[in-house]
């Protein structure tokens, strides 16, 4: 080999040594991006999911499972963050519940990283940002951002063909990483139906009465801005929806279809005594035809093509220049769940849930969603990692 | 980890080093960066990093 060409083998070399080292440590750190939280004073207990299912011990899915029990007893209510950590609404409204809440009747349970696999990768081919941060009063707090999926680390190879157990109905392959398309989950089946299996536990022996996936929609998708609810619930969520929709924002409400399954609304109320609701806000990161997929594109949810979109009648939600900011979603979480509550309380008095501490969604679009974050570093002893 | 997962990473480790060789072969530099550029995601695998 001539010496001009050892150093055109070295420098193409050396050339590739660095973009491994720089892109292998940005996706390094990605996976395993520390994210605290400060567990407020309503949090009485922290387990991992593996309480209710061994199996799950020491996998990337034995997530934390927060428990705030009321001062008195009365109704349990489930709240499900990080289903699809993508959609960063739900979980930044889970760490809102965990560092703020207070029960006072009844108790909260509350999931931030339902399948925490799939908040350390991002869609692959998709230029997701690696992570986002949420200003606060004392500085910031950075997220992982995540994907839809369970990360193929941890399952893999996904099947030519996925039927959904136990109903046996076929749905798209790479479907079978998705949490909310494999409840009610099974036993001795993948990590991702394990995960759905061992909350399913977890629902049946902490007799959860109701349960609140929280999620996110790109506006091209039919289902947005809305509850959707299992039949158990129907009555319920509309009058969640007529409430929040004359006092607060317009929201709907759909019926989850009895023969579509996977869902949460769907299986966990066929599967479980618990009244399952699932909530979509919108989110124009997730459209097929948006711009730049940045950090602030997620936060500030504007887009100028996704306005474009909208212009020719190709959405199924309003949007324009002032976009969809974190905020307005967060505040739409919350004020459904908080009425969630309440409605449930009417008619169940002698079964209540009383939830305070959580802001509704005026206080978190005049405040900011950072306003209800804590400070770690002022934390000493009350701090636990997602 | 399953014995089809093992089978894959056996599969993306003799890829990598096909890959290698043809790289160390080759005499044209635009062929050594397409190899590069192609023997990076089979790394970056292999290491399970992505």
């Amino acid at each position: 080999m001539s010496g001009r060409l050892l150093a055109q083998k070295f420098v193409v070399i050396s050339l590739g040594i660095a973009l491994l080292a720089t892109s292998g440590a940005s996706f390094y750190k990605s996976r395993r991006l520390k994210e605290p939280v400060v567990l407020g004073p309503g949090v009485t207990t922290v387990r991992p999911l593996s309480t209710w299912f061994a199996p799950l011990r020491g996998t990337a899915n034995d997530c934390n499972v927060y428990f705030l029990d009321g001062r008195t007893p009365g109704a349990t209510m489930l709240v499900l963050g990080g289903s699809h950590p993508e959609e960063p609404a739900g979980r930044l409204v889970t760490w809102i519940l965990a560092e703020n809440a207070i029960v006072q009747k009844g108790r909260l349970i509350v999931v931030l990283s339902t399948n925490r696999s799939a908040t350390t990768v991002t869609r692959l081919g998709g230029a997701y940002p690696p992570d986002f941060s949420i200003p606060t009063d004392f500085g910031s707090r950075t997220f992982r951002m995540g994907d839809r999926f369970t990360n193929p680390l941890d399952q893999w190879p996904d099947p030519e063909v996925y039927f959904h157990y136990p109903s046996g109905q076929q749905l798209a392959y790479v479907d079978i990483r998705n949490v909310n398309r494999v409840w009610p989950g099974r036993a001795n089946g993948t990590l991702t139906e394990q995960t759905a299996y061992a909350l399913m536990e977890m629902i049946k022996r902490e007799k959860v009465d109701i349960e609140l996936d929280l999620h996110e929609a790109e506006l091209q998708y039919p289902v947005i801005s809305t509850i959707v609810t299992h039949q158990r619930g129907q009555d319920m969520a509309t009058l969640v929806s007529m409430t929040l929709t004359d006092s607060e924002f317009k929201i709907g409400t759909e019926f989850s279809p009895r023969t579509l399954h996977g869902l949460s609304h769907r299986e966990i109320g066929d599967f479980s005594p618990a009244v399952s609701l699932l909530a979509e806000t919108p989110e124009p990161f997730l459209d097929a035809t948006r711009g730049i997929t940045s950090r602030e594109q997620l936060l500030t949810g504007r887009d100028e093509f996704v306005v474009k979109a909208g212009q020719h009648g190709l959405l199924f939600e309003k949007i324009d220049e002032k976009g969809w900011p974190i905020a307005v979603r967060v505040g739409r979480h919350t004020s459904t769940l908080l009425q969630i509550a309440e409605t449930w309380g009417e008619d169940h008095p002698d079964k209540l849930l009383v939830i305070s501490g959580v802001p509704r969604y005026k206080e978190v679009i005049a405040n900011g969603v950072g306003h209800y974050l804590h400070d770690p570093a002022k934390a000493a002893g009350r701090v636990v990692y997602e | 980890m399953s014995v089809v997962t093992l089978l894959y990473y056996a599969l993306v480790a003799f890829i990598s080093a096909l890959l290698v060789v043809n790289l160390l072969k080759s005499r044209k530099w635009e062929r050594d960066v397409l190899y590069v550029l192609v023997l990076l995601p089979f790394l970056l695998r292999l290491l399970r990093l992505k």
